[in-house]
């Protein structure tokens, strides 16, 4: 067995998973959900499994090389879809809104075959800078962040698909066909808010790791480099999403928005910084 | 006709309000979109070089080109401190009422708040209930408070009421933090300094100024090493060797600094940032003077002049760590007792290669020592501390904001005619589904409880 076996694997499972859970949404047989969702914890198990064995694949490397698989594009790619797959299957314990899988589970899919088709696979020996405990600390909590902002993303495009056809048809006539086993308009809000508070903490302490990181290694915390103001552009707005809750007129559809907006902001920061911008950052970009 | 509100409450109600808050944070980053787009503190020439001139004195005008400093994105940031003052200060008089002044009987208009009630009519005494109610509370929730009025029992019990709290510490960890980057800015700094190994500096360099900055004490690099990953170019660790000396007095020795592993003295803190070489190298030469076999081991400068045994004499014209692709190689000059000059090449990677030459001399290079410079940034920042204190605090506030609830439940036990009433309600102060089905639960066993 080897890591990139296993990362094939999962992709595969990951992949299964979102097929039934499509076919799931137009036939609305409750055992293909069931059969997508053991699926997805198939393939989390897998993906573990991936990880680990990468992680000693390293050590066994000769030049003492030996890392945590977090250290350059291909290997936070993976470990963004893994978070993706834990943080839904987390909520989905909670709630048990099946639907919601067929918006989530193909973030993770992307992901996944992204990494494996296009991204250098290869375990590389770090650099001065990257030789910090800081790294697996600000990495896990980033991404989990993400994690959890990638299922109140799904959601909320949930949310506005479905609040688009029950304002469309007579209140007393709930909405038909796929929509149906759509969680109601209040569940899904109330999920996209739980995640969202779930994500935030993490985002703030991924920032803030990321801080002492920077310090320890460039002697300062904060230099306005282009990711660390992107992430704190995420933070913004997640914090406006926060707040809105409390203020009348800023719940339903603009939270869904704000929602979604956030994510974007997130993918940007995560990737387009390293891709179109250039900063202290760029490791494997 | 509506009241005309006096300009200071006005103010304050502008300063209280949640929509200000929404706004600033949406404007704060749309705005900071703008320092990732065009790159900061650069020099006027390097501008030019991307905008027209019109372009440019328009975005400097506008300070985008340091806008993180901007007055307006500094006033961004000062609306934004005011508006989350003014929001807890608001609020926080009543939640500190709540969480520390509780409400201990709760009447039935209160009752009629909760969402979470429940009622029972049982027999026996009142007192006998009371402490029935009391043993009930204190096992499945918490020890209540216990209030006679009027004939009447009430208990009140409370988890977490600090949980109340979390919003207004993360709050104030935020303007800690502020104050903490406030500090750093006015009383710290960022330097360079490039130490040549074996030499010793007291003074750095800070950004953008001629006008160094005494330590106060000095740091000597005794080494500095970089050393890369078998088989590659990838560095794999840039060392240096400090030693620091206080007055005359050696405080550490030797200490190796490496990237994320800075050196500390004084509130001043080194961090490997760089190195170069000085044109200054080492060669070792071995010289052999072939008549009689005589060697000799030659440590040289370049330019030096050395004598050679027999009367001839030799230096080096010039040195490359890479001499096209054959390694380490020096251009040697021989001046011969009768002043006739030859040069040659030796090589390091071909020791055998000079002993072919026909003349009264060979010579190897046995091997060379490049003197390093190494990089040091010079950072003091006595805030750090309060902004790690205030990231400390936003984790935990946060944490407790949006994880704990503050819950409390009032029971109110009377007679009605020979029997008792018993009458139980609860409130949390966020995660209401989760409260309800505690309190399902506590009915549930509540039943049980009174009916045994």
């Amino acid at each position: 067995m080897t890591s990139s076996l296993c990362f094939n694997l999962a992709t595969g499972a990951y992949f299964a998973s979102m097929v039934l859970f499509v076919v799931y949404l137009a036939s609305r047989i409750n055992g293909t959900a069931l059969l997508a969702n053991l699926l997805a914890y198939a393939g989390l198990a897998v993906h573990t499994a991936a990880i680990g064995l990468r992680w000693y694949e390293s050590y066994q490397a000769p030049g003492g090389v030996g890392h945590a698989p977090l250290s350059n594009l291909y290997e936070s790619v993976v470990f963004f879809a893994w978070t993706i797959i834990l943080i839904y299957l987390i909520i989905d314990l909670k709630y048990r809104q099946r639907a919601v899988g067929a918006f989530v589970v193909p973030f993770a899919f992307v992901a996944m075959i992204w990494a494996q088709l296009r991204l250098n696979d290869s375990i590389e020996p770090l650099v001065p800078a990257l030789q910090s405990n800081w790294l697996t600390y600000h990495v896990i909590t980033c991404f989990l962040g993400y994690a959890a902002f990638a299922v109140a993303c799904g959601v909320s495009i949930m949310y506005l698909i479905k609040i688009g056809k029950e304002e469309k048809t007579p209140s007393n006539n709930p909405a038909g066909g796929v929509l149906s086993i759509f969680p109601s308009t209040k569940i899904l809000d109330d999920i996209n808010y739980k995640a969202i508070m779930i994500g935030f903490p993490l985002l703030s302490l991924g920032i803030i790791t990321g801080a002492a990181w920077a310090n320890y290694a460039w002697g300062t915390y904060w230099s306005w480099d282009p990711k660390e103001t992107w992430s704190l552009i995420v933070w913004f707005i997640y914090a406006a999403f926060l707040h809105a809750r409390f203020t009348r007129g800023w719940v339903g559809r603009k939270a869904a928005w704000l929602s979604i907006i956030g994510f974007c902001a997130t993918i940007f920061c995560y990737l387009g910084v390293n891709l179109i911008l250039s900063g202290l950052h760029s490791y494997g970009g | 006709m509506r009241e005309k509100k006096n300009p200071i409450d006005a103010l304050w109600d502008f300063f209280c309000s949640l929509r200000l808050t929404i706004v600033t944070l949406i404007l704060l980053a749309v705005t900071s979109i703008i320092g990732t787009v065009i790159q900061q503190n650069l020099s006027p020439e390097e501008y030019l070089q991307e905008y027209s001139e019109g372009t440019y004195k328009l975005l400097d005008s506008l300070q985008f080109f340091d806008m993180y400093h901007s007055w307006w994105f500094l006033a961004l940031l000062g609306v934004f401190s005011l508006n989350l003052i003014a929001c807890s200060l608001k609020r926080f008089p009543r939640v500190w009422k709540a969480a520390t002044e509780p409400v201990l009987i709760a009447d039935d208009s209160l009752f009629q708040t909760f969402s979470n009630v429940d009622e029972h009519l049982v027999s026996g005494s009142v007192d006998d209930v009371k402490n029935r109610m009391e043993t009930f509370l204190r096992q499945r929730f918490a020890g209540p408070i216990v209030t006679e009025k009027d004939g009447v029992v009430h208990l009140f019990s409370q988890k977490m009421p600090y949980a109340r709290f979390g919003v207004y510490v993360t709050h104030l960890s935020i303007l800690i933090i502020f104050i903490g980057a406030i500090i750093g800015s006015l009383w710290g700094y960022k330097a360079y300094v490039n130490i040549v190994e074996g030499s010793t500096e007291s003074r750095v360099w800070p950004r953008g100024s001629n006008a160094p900055i005494d330590l106060g004490f000095s740091v000597r690099c005794d080494e500095f090493s970089v050393s890369f990953y078998e088989g590659s170019d990838r560095p794999k660790e840039f060392k240096s060797l400090l030693t620091v000396i206080d007055d005359g007095k050696v405080i550490t020795e030797r200490r190796p600094v490496i990237v994320n592993d800075p050196l500390s003295y004084k509130g001043i803190t080194f961090y490997q940032s760089s190195y170069g070489t000085t044109g200054d190298t080492l060669l070792k030469i071995k010289a052999t003077l072939k008549s009689t076999g005589e060697t000799v081991d030659l440590t040289v400068r370049q330019g030096q002049q050395v004598a050679l045994p027999g009367g001839a004499s030799m230096r080096v014209l010039n040195f490359a760590p890479s001499f096209q692709n054959f390694g380490p190689g020096a251009r040697l000059e021989v001046v011969d007792a009768g002043g006739n000059r030859t040069s040659f090449l030796v090589l390091k990677a071909f020791p055998g290669f000079d002993a072919q030459r026909n003349t009264d001399y060979s010579f190897t290079l046995s091997d060379f020592q490049q003197r390093y410079y190494t990089g040091l940034l010079v950072a003091k920042d006595p805030g750090v501390w309060v902004v790690w204190l205030g990231c400390t605090l936003m984790v935990v506030g946060s944490m407790v904001a949006f994880f704990l609830s503050h819950r409390r439940i009032w029971v109110t036990i009377q007679p009605i005619g020979k029997k008792v009433g018993v009458k139980i309600g609860g409130a949390a102060h966020r995660n209401q589904p989760g409260f309800e089905l505690f309190f399902d639960e506590l009915k549930k066993n509540l039943k049980s409880e009174l009916g045994s």
